[in-house]
């Protein structure tokens, strides 16, 4: 008899891989991203997952190539080391225990056993502070990180907001409407302040920071839209920024080009600006990138560049604006509303997806097959709209029908059902009926009935409403052979009992019987002439969940 | 019930000229302006940017110092600052001019013209220009000009090319196209608005498709190129150092661009676009460079001072955005017992009855009127010359206004409710011009403020006729000229003021020099003579107060405490000079002031506010308990209704009761514009 062990939990996917700026590999053949406790490695190519290096006990925060072996890779984690991969192998070589939470990591040329990471100040909740961390050469795996020594005080926790300058002459940091910038080889530091708002609405928090790699420029992206050129930043009084102005909200990401040319830069509208020379009159867009994007890098050799979205997803663009391959994990949308639904003909994991989308995930190689489009409606990028939505999804048996419900509440409900049908030629689901108002009110659960034969005429809908009715729906065969279809789903049978708000409902596993419960009532129906069989009572409290 | 009956008069249909062109004297502090209409306009920027001085001329141009201006009528005119008018003139044989421009020691002139001429004149050290030589002559009129610091070379800019001239043998040095990098499907005239010479060599031109642009001028070749605005680029002027220039747009957006080094303690430097303003509604066709600020004029006819915070040292007046539009001297006269108000345009005159009304009310109510205000009369002036001043006798039945070179008189004759005007015959001739005209209280004398420092003093004789009594001068003689007056309600003083700064008063019973007001380094903007107590009242550009006693011949004790305890700090940072001052006949101790955003009636039997008090206080003073209010009562009661968008021109006391404002709504001037450049914004 083996004792119950205690229950683990094995983390196989689905986090987020927008944790971290992912970098390019050397040649940029590979592209590798924080995703949960992972670091992950993708072809650039084929956007493959080639390599998975685990190792750390928490969040991965930072992802940097070593600078003077360029196959080998820092990672830093919350569990508070630094590890040094060698990624082609997937090989750990070095773990350097540093001993506080890390919350960003940079690597710079410049500094050859040192790297700079972003640590929480020991005494005091929510400041950081950025420190150089010694990296001793000794052999061995296992190594004690303890010789810090303190950059700056007071920076944001953010990754985004810290950035070093050329040639790792200075570092800037941005925290609320101050940036600071520190010299290393004058030890000294600046600060420049920003009125929080001016007269005409703007808002100047910095949202991130960027340095140029030739020139003395800060780029900083602020919380109205706009983006800041700093220069002579050197003197404390005759300091100088030039304003640069298209998003029209926050600035999620900033990046220079590989000689600083140009200037690439990210926000909530999905679209990636390059900007010319510092210009305001040239810029070059490439929009509908899906989602807001978090991360904007480049590769070293300046071929490609890299997006992270908050939709989980990353985006690998050419360098000419062309997009090229995108990495799409687990999408979190913002409320799982349809709640976890298998697939039976691919066995993928179905929930929300993007915003009106339905996305089919699969669980074995942490990847996302497709995102079926429910709503076809545009998603418009604003706080405070109201935007259709799914809410729920129901699998035929063998996964040849799916029936999903979207709703969008303004003044009045919204309600749509939708029956998909599985067209094998194309492998992907067609709408096959859309039925406007199914209910008076919200739909509370739908299923198919699940019979082995394969006959579409023994397949139907249940429905269930808080309109306290549920609602049978059926497949007509449409004899007209003029018809663009043959089959189409309409209303078979609505019932309802004692005007109670329907709740759940089931099929007994022959399908003869259907089980509706009404609030804490639960009725047997025969599921071939609607009769009310029998009802069980199950006071005190409504009936949450059924099966058989 | 309120404590006067307040005639808020907004009929005067004033629209002020845009500004064409400045220039600045770096070591005297002085920005000359040149509007559309003609007049030129001088700002003393040591005395908190005052308008010292206007002229009325014709033309328009550019300038150099001594002031020259030049224009479409083909002439170079001197300006005399001491007389105020133009001194003399030069034709330049080469049709319009377009621009012109002085060599860095003063001593040359160039002048670009419409036949694509660039003409050389000497400066001549008494006065005037003479023609020195032409320079190579292309096709293509000259727009802009600027020569090189050493003087050795010129650089013109026309309708899509640059020329370098050497000045030394008249030759074109070099000559570059500007749009040549322009597509074809774009290709149209580039105008050369704007051109700089820098020391270094490098030529910088904004043109008229919005592009700042960079040139070597030896080698012909572009070096750095912005476009800053997708309509013109207007306007261009470089800091005395070199290191950083100002572009106005057309679009009424001014940009800076400094030089600054690529990397900290590096060699190489680029021109960087820094900060944009947007200041103007409509072109900014003048910008000046000076060492810690940025000045823009636009066709809106504002004068922006933009302060540059990185080189002002000290937090202080300078340190703040000032915006003139209006200007700062008295173009409304009224005639308290008729109860006229004369308006000055920069063409005619228009004379005006004030509503009036039998009702009475609350304070703060609006009462109906039962007469409307009436529009009796409007002269206009003869010949192109600008009317200088005006003015309106007391009782409403003389008029007289002065040009340049003329000064008329007018008996108005009112019989019920038809109006007659009749020119009075005979005028002496005086020393012209007349820069400041005023009636004396009984309407029985006219002052005439001349050159010189001179007053002459005439009778004016019922039924239409007047004599020349006397011409007041000051002992010590002066070269300035008169620019302000007050006489006393008893008719026994008349104080003057002139271009240095002085205050003389006269005694009229004697026509004597009777004393001068001790001298203060600022210009003063206002002054008037206390009915009953007979003090002379003074107002400063440096927002200052003092009061006189002319029969003490000192300041009085009142004007000690002031200058003892010092002025509120909100009160000496204010926008705009004090224009007109005037007296309660009611409660002696009151005193009237305004400027363009405010009515102050300044009470001084009250403390004086100290730094901590609250300035502005009237509106929180309404809610307190009397006692409370008694305690936060101070001298300073201000009204600040006219702030937003409605600035004052002009207020005064008709009666005891009865107060007029002139207000000109900023929105029924921006009206009278033209439309501005079409610009997208983002969310319409």
């Amino acid at each position: 008899m083996v004792a119950p062990a205690a229950l683990r939990v094995v983390r196989c996917g689905g986090r987020a891989m927008h944790g971290a700026r992912a970098v390019f590999s050397v040649g940029a053949r590979f592209l590798l991203c924080a995703s949960g406790d992972f670091v992950k490695m993708y072809s650039v190519a084929t956007e493959e997952l080639v390599q998975l290096l685990r190792g750390h006990s928490d969040l991965v925060t930072g992802v940097q190539l070593a600078p003077h072996n360029r196959l080998q890779l820092y990672s830093s984690s919350l569990d508070g080391t630094i590890k040094l991969w060698d990624f082609t192998d997937g090989i750990l070589i070095k773990t350097f225990t540093v001993g506080y939470q890390l919350l960003a990591l940079y690597a710079l040329p410049s500094s050859e056993d040192s790297v700079f990471v972003i640590i929480p100040k020991s005494g005091e909740r929510d400041t950081f502070q950025l420190v150089s961390v010694k990296l001793t050469k000794a052999a061995g795996q296992d190594m004690e990180a303890k010789e810090l020594s303190v950059v700056l005080e007071g920076v944001d926790a953010s990754p985004k907001c810290t950035a070093f300058g050329r040639e790792g002459e200075y570092v800037a940091s941005v925290k609320d409407v101050n940036l600071q910038v520190y010299f290393f080889k004058q030890k000294q530091l600046n600060r420049f302040s920003l009125r929080a708002t001016n007269k005409k609405g703007g808002n100047n928090v910095f949202t991130c920071v960027a340095c140029h790699p030739q020139e003395d420029c800060i780029a900083t992206g602020h919380a109205d839209g706009k983006i800041r050129l700093w220069r002579n930043f050197n003197h404390k009084k005759e300091y100088t920024f030039s304003t640069l102005h298209w998003h029209h909200d926050k600035v999620l990401d900033l990046a220079f080009s590989l000689e600083g040319t140009s200037l690439l830069s990210g926000g909530v509208e999905s679209v990636l600006v390059q900007w010319h020379c510092g210009s305001d009159c040239k810029r070059d867009f490439l929009p509908r990138l899906g989602s807001a994007i978090e991360y904007v890098s480049i590769s070293s050799d300046g071929t490609f560049y890299c997006t992270s979205h908050t939709d989980n997803r990353i985006t690998i663009i050419n360098s000419n604006l062309r997009f090229s391959k995108t990495i799409q994990g687990l999408i979190k949308a913002r409320d799982v509303k349809t709640g976890l639904v298998v697939d039976p003909r691919t066995k993928a994991l179905v929930l929300n997806g993007e915003p009106g989308h339905l996305q089919f995930y699969c669980l074995q190689s942490d990847k996302q097959l497709y995102s079926l489009d429910i709503v076809q409606q545009e998603y418009i990028h604003q706080a405070g709209l109201n935007q259709s939505d799914l809410v729920r999804v129901a699998f035929s048996a063998q996964g040849k029908w799916l029936a999903t419900v979207e709703e969008r509440e303004e003044t009045d409900l919204e309600l749509q059902l939708k029956l998909w049908f599985f067209d094998e030629e194309t492998q992907s689901f067609k709408l096959n009926t859309r039925i406007s108002m199914p209910h008076e009110d919200h739909i509370t659960a739908m299923c198919f009935r699940d019979t082995d034969e394969m006959e579409d005429d023994s397949l139907m809908l249940v429905t269930t409403g808080r309109d306290c009715v549920f609602k049978v729906w059926v497949i007509l065969e449409d004899t007209d052979p003029e018809a663009q279809q043959s089959l189409s789903w309409s209303c078979d049978f609505v019932g309802s009992y004692h005007s109670y708000q329907a709740t759940n409902c089931c099929f007994s596993e022959d399908g003869s019987l259907l089980a509706v419960s009404f609030e804490e009532t639960v009725t047997v129906w025969d599921s071939s002439t609607w009769d009310l069989k029998c009802t069980f009572c199950h006071p005190p409290g409504k009936i949450r969940f059924m099966c058989t | 019930m309120g404590e006067f009956e307040v005639h808020r008069v907004r009929f005067f249909g004033l629209v002020p000229a845009g500004v064409r062109c400045m220039a600045y004297q770096h070591n005297g502090r002085r920005l000359a302006l040149a509007r559309t209409d003609g007049a030129v306009e001088v700002y003393n920027f040591a005395a908190n940017y005052y308008m010292e001085k206007v002229s009325g001329g014709r033309e328009r141009g550019g300038q150099g110092w001594r002031l020259f201006g030049a224009g479409l009528s083909g002439d170079i005119t001197e300006y005399d600052l001491e007389r105020l008018r133009p001194a003399r003139a030069v034709d330049g044989f080469g049709g319009p001019i377009w621009s012109m421009a002085a060599n860095n020691d003063g001593t040359r002139l160039a002048i670009g013209c419409e036949d694509g001429s660039v003409k050389l004149f000497q400066v001549v050290p008494g006065g005037g220009v003479q023609f020195e030589k032409n320079l190579d002559r292309q096709k293509g009129r000259v727009l802009c000009l600027s020569w090189h610091p050493s003087g050795t070379h010129l650089a013109a800019g026309s309708i899509d090319f640059i020329r370098v001239l050497d000045v030394h043998s008249g030759r074109t040095a070099q000559r570059i196209m500007v749009n040549c990098h322009v597509p074809k499907s774009k290709k149209r005239e580039c105008v050369v608005w704007s051109i700089a010479f820098l020391s270094s060599g490098t030529v910088i031109s904004s043109d008229s498709f919005g592009r700042v642009q960079f040139w070597d001028w030896e080698r012909g070749t572009l070096q750095d190129s912005h476009t800053v605005s997708s309509s013109a680029a207007l306007s261009l002027a470089v800091s005395e150092k070199e290191d950083s220039i100002v572009v106005g747009t057309s679009a009424g957006a001014t940009y800076q661009f400094q030089l600054l080094p690529v990397k900290a303690g590096g060699q190489e430097k680029r021109w960087v676009r820094t900060k944009p303003f947007q200041h103007h509604t409509h072109d900014v066709r003048a910008v000046v460079h000076t060492p810690t600020a940025l000045i823009s004029g636009g066709l809106d006819a504002q004068l922006v001072i933009r302060p540059l915070m990185e080189k002002v040292q000290k937090k202080g007046y300078d340190a703040a955005l000032r915006k003139f539009t209006l200007p700062h001297r008295r173009l409304v006269s009224c005639a308290r017992k008729a109860r006229l108000l004369l308006f000055q345009f920069s063409q005619h005159l228009e004379l005006w009855r004030l509503g009036s009304t039998n009702k009475t009310g609350k304070d703060g109510e609006t009462l109906p009127l039962s007469r409307m205000p009436e529009h009796l009369l409007q002269l206009k002036s003869k010949g192109p010359e600008h009317i200088y001043c005006s003015c309106v006798s007391p009782c409403g039945s003389w008029i007289a206004y002065s040009t340049a070179s003329r000064f008329h008189l007018y008996r108005v004759q009112h019989e019920g409710d038809s109006i007659s005007v009749k020119k009075v015959p005979g005028v002496p001739k005086l020393l012209l011009p007349a820069y400041q005209l005023l009636c004396a209280s009984d309407s029985g004398r006219l002052f005439i403020a001349s050159d010189r420092g001179s007053v002459h003093v005439v009778q004016l004789l019922e039924p239409g006729g007047c004599k020349h009594l006397h011409t007041l001068r000051p002992p010590a003689g002066t070269r300035e000229a008169v620019y302000l007056l007050a006489s006393s309600a008893d008719g026994n003083w008349l104080a003057a003021v002139s271009g240095d700064w002085e205050v003389h008063v006269y005694s009229l019973k004697h026509f004597k020099h009777h004393c001068t007001v001790p001298t203060y380094s600022c210009a003063v903007t206002a002054l008037a003579i206390h009915p009953t107590t007979n003090n002379l009242f003074i107002s400063y550009s440096d927002q200052q107060l003092f009061e006189f006693s002319i029969p003490e011949k000192q300041y009085t004790a009142w004007s000690r405490a002031v200058q003892n305890s010092g002025l509120h700090k909100l009160w000496l940072e204010r926008d705009s000079p004090i224009t007109h001052i005037a007296f309660n006949p009611k409660n002696t101790s009151q005193v009237l002031l305004h400027d363009v955003y405010m009515l102050c009636v300044l009470d001084k039997s009250l403390p004086l506010p100290d730094d901590s008090a609250v300035l502005v206080n009237q509106s929180t003073l309404k809610q307190l308990s009397e006692p409370a209010r008694r305690r936060q009562l101070h001298a300073f009661k201000i009204c600040k209704k006219f702030q937003v968008g409605s600035p004052l021109l002009f207020a005064d006391l008709l009666d005891e009761r009865c107060l007029v404002t002139v207000e000109r709504p900023a929105l029924d001037i921006s009206a009278q514009l033209p439309p501005p450049v079409q610009q997208k914004k983002f969310g319409t």
